[in-house]
This record gives C-alpha cells, structure tokens and sequence, in this order.
C-alpha cells in the first residue's frame, strides 16, 4: 500500500512538515476508490449542508438584514437572546418541556412498540406496522386533530363533551394556554412513530433466531431477560441512530405545533426556539440573530446527544 | 422465515399471561394510532349536511361520492391539467429518491468498510450535520440554488434531496451491523473490485435499510410543496395545487376532505408494497451475512 510513501532516512528524526503532507498524500491515493465512493454525496453535501451550516456560523456575528451587507456586532446577538428578549426565553422554556417529554417517551414508543410487533406472525405484524406508522407517513396528518380539536361546537371532541353535558360550553383547546401545551404534545407523540419506529423493525428482524436459540440453550428463561441480553445489545447501532432522531426531532419540531396552534399562539404558550427563529429570519429579516439562536440551539442538541451516547454505552 | 419463528416460540418460553398483556397493548396502541385515520376517510364520504351536522358524527352515515366529484370539477377547471402536477410529483419524487438511495449507499459503503484518511472527520460531519436546525439554512440555500441558475427547475428539488444526510447516516448504521468484513475480504480474495463489493454483496444483504430509505425520502419530497423555488404553475408539484383548489374557505370542506385522502393513498400504497418486501427478504439476509 505504501510503495509511493517516501522512504524516511533520517535516524529517527521526526518526519518534516513536507514529508507528513507527502505521506498523506500518498495514502490518499492509495484509497482514491474511497473517494471516488464518497464523491457524489460529499460534494453535494458540502455544498447544500456543511457551506450554509458555515455561514450561518459566521453569520451569527452580524447584524444582517438580507438587504445591506452583515455587519460585525461579535457577542450582540448571544448576549441579546439572553438579557433582552423575554420570547426567546419564554421559547427556551418550551422547547426544553416539550423535548424532554416528547424525546425519551417517543424514543420509548418506537422501541416498546417494534419489539412487541416483532413477537407477532409475519402477517399480522405487516398489517400493524402499516396502522402504527400511517400517521407520519402523511405529510400533515395532523391535520385531523384540528378537526376533532376545533374550538366550535362542530369540533368531534366538544361535540361529544357537550352532548353528554360534561361541559356547557365549547373549550377553546387550541386557543386556551392551559390545553395548547398538552394537545401538541400529544399530537407530537401520537406521530412520533416514524423514521427509528421503521429503523428498530429492519433492526430486530435482522437479528439471527441463531442467538436466540443460542442464548435459550445458555439459560436465558423469559423474554425480559432476552431482551436485556440479546436484543438490546445486538440492536445497539439503531439504539443511537434512533437516540439522534429522537433528539432533534424533539428540538427542531415546528410544523404539526403550528398547524395546531398557529403561528402566533395565546401568550406563546406553544412558541419553541425554531418559530422564535423562523419569526426572526422569515418575517424580521434578523438572520444575525437568527443564526445565533441555530448556533446555540445546535451546540444544546450536540450536548444532549454526547449524554445520550454515553447512557447507550451501558445497555445491555 | 415463518419455520424460523415457530421455532423460536417454541424454544423459549412464552407466557400466555405476557402475551395477553402484550396483545391488550398493541389493540390499544393501535386503537388511538387509526382512530384520526378513521375520521379522515369517513369524513371524506360524508355529504354536506353531515360534516356539519351537530353532535358532530364520527363515523358516515349515508356515504357518498359527493366530495370527491366536486374535487374533479374543481380540478377540471384547474389552468394547468392536474395530470401534469401529477406528473411533477411523480418526476421529483423518483429522481431525488434514487438518487438519495444510489449516492448515499455508496457513500455509506466507503464509509463504513473503507479506512482512509478523513473518514472520522467525514462520520463526525454527518452527524453533527443533522442536529443544526434547517430554518436558517433556507436563505444560504436560496442563494446557492440561484447562484447555480437552478430557480424554477426540477433540479432545484431534486439534486439537494440527493444530499440528504439521514440516507447516508441509515445506512451506514445498518452495513456496520449487517455487512461482515470477512464476506467482503472472501469476495475480493475471489477477484471481486470494491464495486462488485458494494453492489453485489452489501447491498443485497441491507435491502431493509434502503427499503427502509426508498420510505423516507419519498416522504420527504412527496410532502415537498417547492414552493421557495418553483413558481411556474406548470412545475408546481401535485400537493400544492390540490392545496390551492380547496383553499377556498368552508364551502370546500368536502373537496378539503377528499384532498386529505387522496394524498395519503399514494405513499401508503407505497409503503404497503415497500414492507411486504421486506417481509420476504427478512428471513434470508441475516443467513447470509454470516
């Protein structure tokens, strides 16, 4: 492999700054068939992906309202989401309520409802892996909710409640902050079984039946002790894949919370750090300050996603 | 596959009170998961008078066809023929989701099996990549794709959707589990190039993941309105312009109910054809992998 690598001749001198670059060089071209793999996407991801991420990074410096060139303002805009502007704050608070509510149970969701369906018959799984994944596999399924949820009395839920005299007149539930929080969270969870709920399925009826028998033969008594044993720790590489998913899913959520709730709700009472940054970039034209909070909310999901890692590291 | 199973049923012991419990929670489960899905396609099939009757119904009572004919004069007086919004989806949907699935494997492939220089670094990018929130991302994004001459064409849609991280992050996950590095150095011990290596032993054994990737990212596009990019009726995808007939307020509540149905038949016919092959070549991949 290292034909082209330039010979060292030196008595164990360390390797000059040119030959570090040559022996790179030539390794790189030992594996040029990797490169030529990666290419298609890498040059397509560097220049729909990791190009804008850099620039919103540099962007978040400034002060840049699309129509005059950015100007330099450094911390301003940290500082800013932090000392004056109460919404973000208010944003802050209800990402983080919906995140740790929505991530960890949907993750849970995803996983305790694969691996139940994957105790079931070939048939019978095929059919409620289709009922359980049918509400993410439209694009704005939830939009139902709004009918059953409507604040008239022609929306299903007040129309039942007020038939059955439990209440005597409609609740507001997508206006009223007391009902907001709970329904989106709801609505989130009830679509949350989607992109790892897919991936756990492929995940576990790719295990071998080999370990199985392997692991009953070993003294493995229930399937409580299967899971923990087998399944969980041959699943480990999905685990991760769906711990990610689940993270920014939970942080990034936008669309089903403003379909529900609108885009401007009761006391921002459903208002999540993305809409607080959409707001800023779309209608304000502040994409300084935007890029500042998808930097700071970037940097809180990297954290959250080194946790995780480190938690998964001890399944199983 | 189905011997294999009732094998393993038999093997280890299956309490009949576990199974209970497990059944009771998956009716359950799915009891909640349909129940919108069930009001959606009812409502599509209730005349007029009971959409809006009071106490709201949640199962038709009278169904009819109502709805959906008024969605096709709607749609017959539409300037553009809906064929060719159809045609538009049809066009987007398959290009950017094979070549999401072709570019992204290969990727992943190299990523996975390969060791060369810049590979760690490579990984680490694609992950961080995806916890950065996309909103800010849309004007850079706007700027490359004018830059590139791109406004108001396919490939303003298509050719980012080849770059979407979560492919090659999927299937990466599933070669590191499922691909055995000693089939691999078996095949290039027989003469086989990295090529033969990809095409003909990984991939065949991770047909769940790309499976599994064909869904998402059909999904991703086919919700995909292109709006920002394409403003050309005649591009304009099949979701927007059924969205724009029945955005005429309360009188088209029917059609709107109809329109709900009509874009959800598409991907789950879809999905439907794309896991019962997963169904069948389940039994088989984790054989051969060994």
């Amino acid at each position: 492999m290292s034909t082209a690598a330039p010979v060292v001749t030196g008595t164990g001198v360390e390797p000059t700054f040119r030959e570090k670059m040559a022996d790179l060089w030539a390794q790189m071209k030992a594996h040029k068939v990797s490169y030529l793999f990666i290419a298609p996407f890498g040059i397509l991801f560097f220049i729909f992906t990791v190009l804008p991420i850099l620039v919103s990074f540099g962007l978040s410096f400034t002060y840049f309202n699309m129509v005059q060139p950015p100007q330099w303002v450094g911390w301003e805009n940290y500082l800013r989401m932090f000392l004056s502007d109460d919404v973000f704050l208010i944003a802050v608070k209800n990402t983080l309520l919906f995140a740790v509510i929505t991530g960890p149970v949907s993750y849970l969701l995803c996983f305790v409802f694969a691996w139940l369906i994957n105790e079931l018959k070939p048939k019978l799984r095929a059919f409620l892996t289709l009922l359980f994944y049918a509400p993410s596999i439209s694009a704005n399924a939830y939009l139902v909710w709004r009918f059953l949820f409507d604040g008239d009395t022609y929306g299903w839920i007040n129309g039942q409640l007020l038939y059955w005299g439990i209440i005597d007149r409609p609740i507001q539930w997508l206006i009223d902050p007391t009902w907001m929080m709970p329904i989106v969270i709801m609505v989130t969870l009830w679509m949350s079984l989607g992109v790892s709920f897919l991936t756990f399925i492929a995940g576990l009826q790719g295990i071998d039946p080999m370990y199985y028998e392997a692991a009953a033969i070993d003294g493995v008594k229930n399937r409580w002790q299967e899971l923990w044993f087998v399944t969980l720790p041959m699943m480990r590489p999905y685990l991760m894949f769906g711990a990610i998913i689940a993270i920014t899913q939970s942080f990034t959520a936008t669309q089903s919370i403003q379909a529900l709730t609108g885009p401007t709700p009761t006391d921002w009472a459903t208002w999540t750090i993305v809409q607080h940054m959409q707001d800023h970039a779309t209608a304000r034209y502040e994409m300084g300050y935007a890029s500042a909070m998808a930097v700071l909310l970037f940097f809180a999901m990297v954290f959250m996603q080194k946790m995780v890692q480190r938690l998964l590291k001890k399944v199983g | 596959m189905a011997l294999d199973l009732s094998l393993r049923h038999r093997r280890l012991s299956r309490s009949t009170g576990g199974d209970l419990v497990i059944f009771t929670m998956l009716a359950a489960g799915a009891a909640f998961m349909a129940m919108p899905m069930v009001y959606t396609i009812s409502n599509a099939f209730k005349p007029l008078n009971e959409l809006f009757i009071y106490p709201p119904q949640f199962l038709v009572r009278h169904p009819t066809m109502d709805n959906f004919n008024d969605l096709f004069v709607l749609m017959a007086k539409s300037w553009v023929p809906v064929s060719r919004y159809f045609f538009n989806s049809l066009f987007i949907v398959a290009a950017g989701t094979a070549g999401n699935v072709v570019f992204g494997s290969l990727c992943a492939y190299a990523l996975s099996k390969h060791s060369f220089p810049g590979k760690r670094v490579f990984n680490e990018l694609i992950l961080l990549s995806l916890m950065f929130a996309g909103a800010v991302l849309l004007i850079p994004h706007y700027l490359t794709i004018s830059y590139l001459g791109w406004m108001n064409t396919y490939a303003a849609i298509i050719v980012p959707a080849w770059a979407m991280t979560l492919g090659v992050f999927l299937m990466r996950n599933f070669i590191d589990a499922m691909v055995h590095d000693t089939l691999l150095e078996a095949a290039r011990m027989d003469g086989a190039n990295e090529f033969d290596c990809y095409w003909r032993i990984a991939m065949p054994i991770v047909k769940p993941a790309w499976l599994t990737l064909i869904i998402l990212a059909f999904q991703s596009l086919w919700g995909n309105q292109g709006s920002l990019y394409l403003y050309a009726e005649q591009l304009k995808p099949l979701p927007y312009a059924l969205g724009q007939i029945v955005g005429g307020g309360i009188g088209r509540a029917g059609a709107a109910a109809a329109v709900t149905v009509i874009l959800m038949i598409v991907p789950i016919t879809v999905f439907v054809i794309n896991q019962s092959q997963i169904v069948q070549t389940m039994g088989t991949s984790g054989i051969t992998g060994e």
